[in-house]
């Protein structure tokens, strides 16, 4: 509580009481919806009433307050100044009249279409993404995520309305190339894989991730499948593939809102331009040329030590800000993976899974989400089909795909292949259209209502006897 | 002969993968077939055993007694009483939510390693720090058939390494082996520690090891090696790799990203890499 007014920039009167704020950065740390990594930072609400409160006096601020009053100075961090650098005053004016909470009543409005939403993204910045984000409900985030459209492409078209793509996660422990091969043919039985076939190499070196690159390629060639590949290694060794003439579809990296998050996982902004530059030249993409896949998620900066004393969802919508300079055609949160320390139970990862999902659709990005728990968050299966289902309802990119909901490489649980299928058949979503003809002409949907066939396709049966014989 | 592939109509509900063979090749849950098309009742509760497993083995307290007085049977324990500490979480919930509180030890630890230093002028080239961890389950599990392999090659050699009295913590992180061995004054701490749980591996034990342990070290001045247990990194090869480390840290008194184990730069190399079924035409 506020005893001395100078040293608040923010107060709020409520009943002969008067409540303080320092900044900004703590104002909005404080209004932000309870988790543990805001307790461990020493940055959240001490109480349920000072929370309260905090959004009160956050809905009361203009929006044109967040382009001057910068969490992090301009001078000290890259990505303040992209952000500030890089607004589009013309977009903002639509919005600029408005207080955060001004803000949110006109995104919920009819005023807010998918047409003026696309017009106003570059006007919008992470920073008021965040703000508003923290005073509204599940469903505020789920109706408006679901009016922004954002449509990437590589090898097929992803974003579209009324479609859910998928990742498929083929991760084993040593690299093994059959256990691998046999969970990229799992995956594609169960039509899974059109956002990416995306490995987390266990042994993370260049070597390693050109024969993986490889391997990946020649399935999709061997196939004629319309999706892309990506070995998740840094963006340095991707770029190093590259030199070396692998084929590498997407370039990999994961990003955090602060230069010193970046700093901490050794890269900058000239590393991504680098490596973008190089994959556009190998002109791979045949539908589009989105070559980037960026992964985020809540705590990272903090698990850093690189946070700047901000709350852990507006480092978070700050990364996507590093996203939106390099046209990426995936940006995915690993919302429960850090673990409890940041996100404790599956309320929480919930929460956070919409509040990425929305905060980067809001931005333009084309949001993902890992929607995943580790054996020490409180957290189980049920959770993840709830905030599965609720992201889907929000006209979520892609989810992960992955042999029932286990990464025996990564140990943590994320949703399955049959996840993917239960979703469609509940909400009626396709995969990209590109990679839904191709489940249609090889087999393996037997019709349009999302239904496998019993039989498995010509093409892999081939390859199967030729693994376990016919006898 | 008999065919593999079903030509008939299916009018069970359950509709299997005729690719589950493949799980021979993989731990992945592949093949689980489907009703519907969603996860069939036998899978759907195999998983939730192998989660419940996991679970268990984060919130089961190790058992310390148990393991001093299996160590303290064996040939090759250091000489002097293992020490019990304790790090400056309190609980479990507390050491989950509070990572900071688990790499420091509590007050009364702190006392017991100054006491001991005290005491006892001893020089130690190594301590080893025994840690609960995310599983209490991995250390009961590996730690003594771990060091059977490791210790007596550490006493034999033409340079016997100097082994401090066992140092065990309970809700402790991996970084409370710097605190440890910062008032032990070790020359090199080796933190064993249990590792997050993964629904196939509840049994997974971490080693990291830093020379000159300081408070503050970050993983920077860390070597780790990862998924120690049977079915893993089995001990001898766990053991090769951590004497390669040891050796090689005392020789340039230094770890971590400057002590790079070469082995790793490799790529893995298997029988099969030329086996990609999914492509592979037979001759």
């Amino acid at each position: 509580m506020a005893n001395d007014n100078t040293q608040y920039r923010f107060r709020h009167t409520v009943g002969g009481r008067t409540f303080g704020f320092k900044n900004l950065a703590d104002l909005m740390a404080k209004a932000t919806p309870a988790r543990s990594g805001d307790r461990l930072a020493g940055v959240a609400a001490e109480t349920a009433e000072e929370r309260a409160i905090a959004q009160m006096t956050l809905a009361d601020v203009p929006l044109k307050l967040f382009l001057e009053d910068l969490l992090i100075p301009y001078e000290d961090d890259e990505i303040t100044r992209l952000i500030i650098d890089e607004h589009d005053k013309g977009a903002f004016s639509v919005i600029s009249h408005l207080t955060v909470g001004g803000f949110r009543d006109w995104l919920l409005s009819d005023l807010a279409t998918p047409i003026t939403l696309e017009r106003i993204r570059l006007g919008v910045t992470p920073e008021m993404a965040a703000a508003v984000c923290k005073i509204m409900r599940n469903q505020d985030l789920i109706l408006v995520s679901k009016k922004c459209h954002v449509k990437t492409a590589f090898r097929n078209t992803i974003g579209l309305p009324g479609h859910l793509s998928t990742r498929l996660q083929p991760n084993h422990p040593t690299d093994d190339l059959t256990g691998i091969a046999a969970s990229i043919l799992d995956g594609l039985m169960y039509a899974n894989g059109d956002a990416v076939i995306g490995i987390n190499p266990a042994t993370d070196n260049v070597a390693q991730a050109c024969r993986l690159m490889n391997m990946m390629d020649e399935v999709i060639q061997h196939y004629e499948i319309p999706t892309q590949s990506c070995v998740l290694t840094h963006v340095t060794n991707t770029i190093e593939c590259i030199e070396q003439g692998a084929p590498v579809d997407l370039v990999f990296q994961s990003i955090g809102g602060t230069q010193a998050t970046n700093d901490s996982f050794g890269f900058n902004l000239a590393t991504l331009a680098e490596a973008r530059e190089a994959a556009l030249s190998l002109k791979r993409g045949t539908v589009g040329d989105n070559v980037m896949y960026f992964e985020t998620g809540q705590g990272s900066s903090l698990s850093a030590n690189a946070h700047h004393n901000l709350d852990q969802q507006t480092c978070e919508a700050r990364a996507y800000a590093v996203a939106r300079k390099f046209k990426p055609l995936l940006v995915n949160t690993v919302v429960g993976f850090i673990g409890p320390e940041y996100l404790f139970d599956g309320k929480e990862i919930t929460r956070a899974g919409l509040e990425d999902h929305f905060c980067a659709k809001l931005l333009g990005l084309p949001m993902g989400c890992d929607v995943c728990y580790t054996n020490h968050a409180q957290a189980d299966q049920n959770d993840m089909d709830n905030l599965m289902t609720l992201l889907a309802v929000a006209g979520c990119t892609f989810i992960m795909g992955i042999p029932g909901s286990d990464d025996i490489m990564l140990n943590y649980q994320t949703t399955s292949f049959h996840d993917a299928m239960y979703v469609r058949q509940a909400l009626g979503l396709s995969p990209a259209p590109e990679f839904d003809q191709w489940l249609k002409h090889t087999n393996i949907f037997s019709d349009d209502q999302f239904t496998l066939n019993h039989k498995i396709p010509t093409a892999f049966e081939t390859s199967l006897k030729r693994m376990l014989g016919d006898h | 002969m008999k065919r593999i592939f079903p030509t008939h109509p299916i009018e069970e509900p359950v509709i299997e993968n005729p690719w589950q063979r493949l799980r021979e090749f993989t731990d992945a849950r592949i093949g689980l077939g489907r009703a519907g098309i969603s996860v069939p009742t036998k899978h759907l509760l195999a998983f939730q055993l192998a989660h419940a497993q996991a679970i268990d083995a984060v919130h089961t307290p190790l058992d310390i007694d148990g393991l001093i007085e299996n160590l303290m049977s064996q040939s090759w324990c250091p000489k002097g009483q293992p020490l019990r500490l304790h790090s400056r979480a309190e609980h479990r919930d507390m050491y989950l939510q509070r990572p900071d509180y688990g790499r420091l030890l509590n007050k009364a630890s702190e006392q017991t390693l100054e006491d001991h230093a005290y005491l006892c002028d001893d020089e130690y080239d190594l301590a080893f720090v025994i840690v609960d961890g995310l599983s209490a389950f991995a250390i009961e599990e590996n730690v003594t058939p771990f060091l059977g392999k490791l210790i007596p090659q550490l006493t034999s050699g033409p340079e016997p390494w100097r082994i401090a009295p066992f140092c065990l913590v309970e809700q402790g992180r991996v970084a409370i082996g710097d605190h440890i061995g910062d008032l032990l004054r070790a020359k090199c701490v080796v933190v064993l520690v249990g590792e997050r749980p993964g629904l196939s591996s509840p049994d997974s034990m971490g080693l990291y090891l830093t020379w000159s342990p300081k408070v503050g070290h970050t993983d920077a001045f860390r070597n780790c090696i990862s998924n120690i247990r049977t079915a893993g990194l089995n001990y001898p090869e766990a053991a090769r790799k951590a004497l390669y480390l040891l050796n090689e840290a005392r020789s340039k008194q230094l770890s971590g990203v400057k002590l790079k184990d070469r082995t790793d730069d490799s790529v893995l190399e298997h029988e099969n890499d030329n086996n990609n079924f999914l492509i592979t035409q037979k001759p």
